[in-house]
């Protein structure tokens, strides 16, 4: 559109001005093909957010059921067969992450963060549980964004030839913000919170006391980071402190009575924060 | 690497996002500041004195936006330019404002709808995000329906004044504009919101035009509603 000024069709009908417009509208007038296009553009925007909620949205199921998976490393004797049950599992959650890359290529990620953040949340979630798992240790923002690296082919015509992949081929990436990251690694802490009181209750008393060291360190990461992080960091940071009271009254528990409480009581004993109920006596 | 060195890392992060935020804010403050200058000069032409010197104000308008163009040349170059959207809250209103006052001042030279690429071209920043700074679709949307607003006040101070056919030729335009909107398909944001606002000003206008031409003060002809 060159010209500055979108004229208002006159009319030479008589009429209220509600039915000139919709003549004005009928013969397509600049005004008129001008929110055409708008109405375009903008469908293209929000069908193309839609998209990134439903992709968003299987990648929170998966991570979901693969830290539901983790919890029971716990309880098993060969855990595994869970972790590599869980990485097949992290593997096509990556896959639908490449998806959401595919989408916002040429895009400005920002403007369509509020779509998948969710679901990049509780990636990071699932993806440091299982981490902890193996290593006991937090993985880095850099570990996880190294692993979200995607091959696509360019977007050609397809040659049908095997060794196209090496001259179309393109790097497509992924990467999680700190925002983000945080945010994962703040819902991490329930879910070690969680494998703290089940060891427990399973009568390993090595793990509560090296998540408790585990969760403090982060704990005070959080505390470090203050409310300059985004808001919902400090909304969270209520929920770690609770969470880290109770790994810490579990590993209080543990310490005092650890050794006059049969194994398959101490569950029961850190089943609530506030009460813990009298020793029995007599009880080997 | 340890948790402690992980936290100090994302620290570092966040703590170069804020001092980015905060010179971004300054710019902004002038932006606004800026802005209500041309308000407070475009809103005088409400007073009946105020009709005649519409082509004076209009051209005043036009001198500040100079400014804003400059105001709008420094915001730019405080982020990277691929993270428009990352920062987009902290301009959003005031762009709105002032894609208000560029329609406002067009509307009042030529009584026609400004597109945005001229609203772009007022504020010098693109159309196309590949671009550069650019002005949001839903931005110019939402300083549209702004104005229309305006318009409905305008109409009826010009009866006021006097002036009984520029309501008239507000109605025309703001039905249209009314046709326009109802051809997109809004989500339930904050446009939609304003958008939900036009059909009173609709309405405030068909008073308006109503109260006239029971009265038969509406002459001109073509421009006659009943």
């Amino acid at each position: 559109m060159t010209t500055t000024r979108m004229p208002v069709v006159k009319k030479t009908s008589e009429g209220c001005p509600r039915r000139n417009a919709d003549a004005a509208q009928e013969s397509s007038s600049p005004v008129i093909a001008a929110f055409k296009v708008f109405q375009q553009e903008l469908d293209t925007k929000h069908d193309k957010h839609e998209r990134l909620v439903k992709i968003s949205r299987d990648v929170t199921i998966e991570s979901k059921r693969t830290i539901f998976l983790l919890h029971r490393v716990t309880s098993v004797p060969n855990a595994d067969n869970i972790l590599k049950e869980a990485e097949v599992k992290l593997d096509a959650v990556r896959q639908k992450i490449g998806q959401i890359a595919e989408e916002l290529r040429g895009e400005d990620i920002f403007q369509f963060h509020r779509a998948f953040t969710a679901g990049i949340q509780e990636y990071v979630e699932a993806v440091s549980f299982l981490h902890y798992i193996r290593d006991r240790s937090l993985i880095s923002l850099e570990e996880i964004n190294a692993s979200l690296v995607f091959m696509r082919a360019e977007k050609v015509e397809p040659t049908g030839l095997a060794e196209a992949p090496q001259t179309g081929g393109q790097v497509l990436t992924f990467q999680v913000t700190p925002s983000d990251y945080l945010l994962g690694i703040a819902d991490l802490t329930g879910e070690l919170m969680r494998m703290c009181i089940s060891s427990v209750g399973n009568g390993d008393i090595d793990t509560p006391f090296q998540l408790s060291q585990f969760l403090r360190q982060i704990h005070d990461g959080f505390s470090f980071i203050g409310n300059t992080g985004p808001y919902e960091v400090s909304k969270k940071l209520h929920t770690l402190r609770q969470s880290l009271g109770k790994v810490e009254d579990a590993c209080y528990a543990l310490r005092v009575r650890g050794s006059e409480i049969p194994k398959h009581m101490l569950a029961d004993v850190f089943s609530s924060r506030t009460t813990l109920p009298e020793p029995e006596e007599g009880i080997v | 690497m340890s948790v402690t060195e992980m936290f100090s890392y994302i620290q570092g992060f966040l703590s170069a996002d804020q001092d980015v935020r905060e010179d971004i804010r300054k710019v902004v403050q002038g932006l606004e500041q800026t802005a209500r200058e041309i308000l407070t000069l475009l809103q005088s032409v409400h007073q009946p004195a105020g009709f005649k010197e519409i082509p004076s104000k209009s051209a005043k308008a036009r001198e500040l936006f100079c400014s804003v163009r400059t105001q709008l040349g420094e915001l730019k170059t405080k982020f990277p330019v691929e993270q428009y959207y990352r920062f987009h809250e902290h301009w959003r209103f005031v762009l709105q404002r002032l894609a208000f006052l560029a329609a406002f001042v067009v509307y009042l030279e030529t009584e026609t709808l400004v597109v945005r690429e001229e609203v772009a071209k007022i504020l010098g920043i693109e159309v196309q995000r590949e671009k550069g700074f650019h002005l949001d679709v839903e931005d110019y949307l939402a300083g549209v329906l702004i104005m229309a607003s305006e318009l409905s006040r305008l109409a009826v101070n010009s009866v006021t004044a006097g002036d009984y056919t520029r309501p008239l030729r507000i109605s025309n335009f703001i039905n249209e504009l009314d046709s326009g909107f109802r051809l997109l398909n809004l989500k339930n944001d904050p446009l939609r919101k304003r958008y939900d606002g036009l059909k009173y000003d609709v309405k405030k206008i068909e008073e308006v035009v109503y109260d006239l031409s029971i009265r038969g003060l509406a002459k001109e002809a073509g421009d006659q509603a009943q």
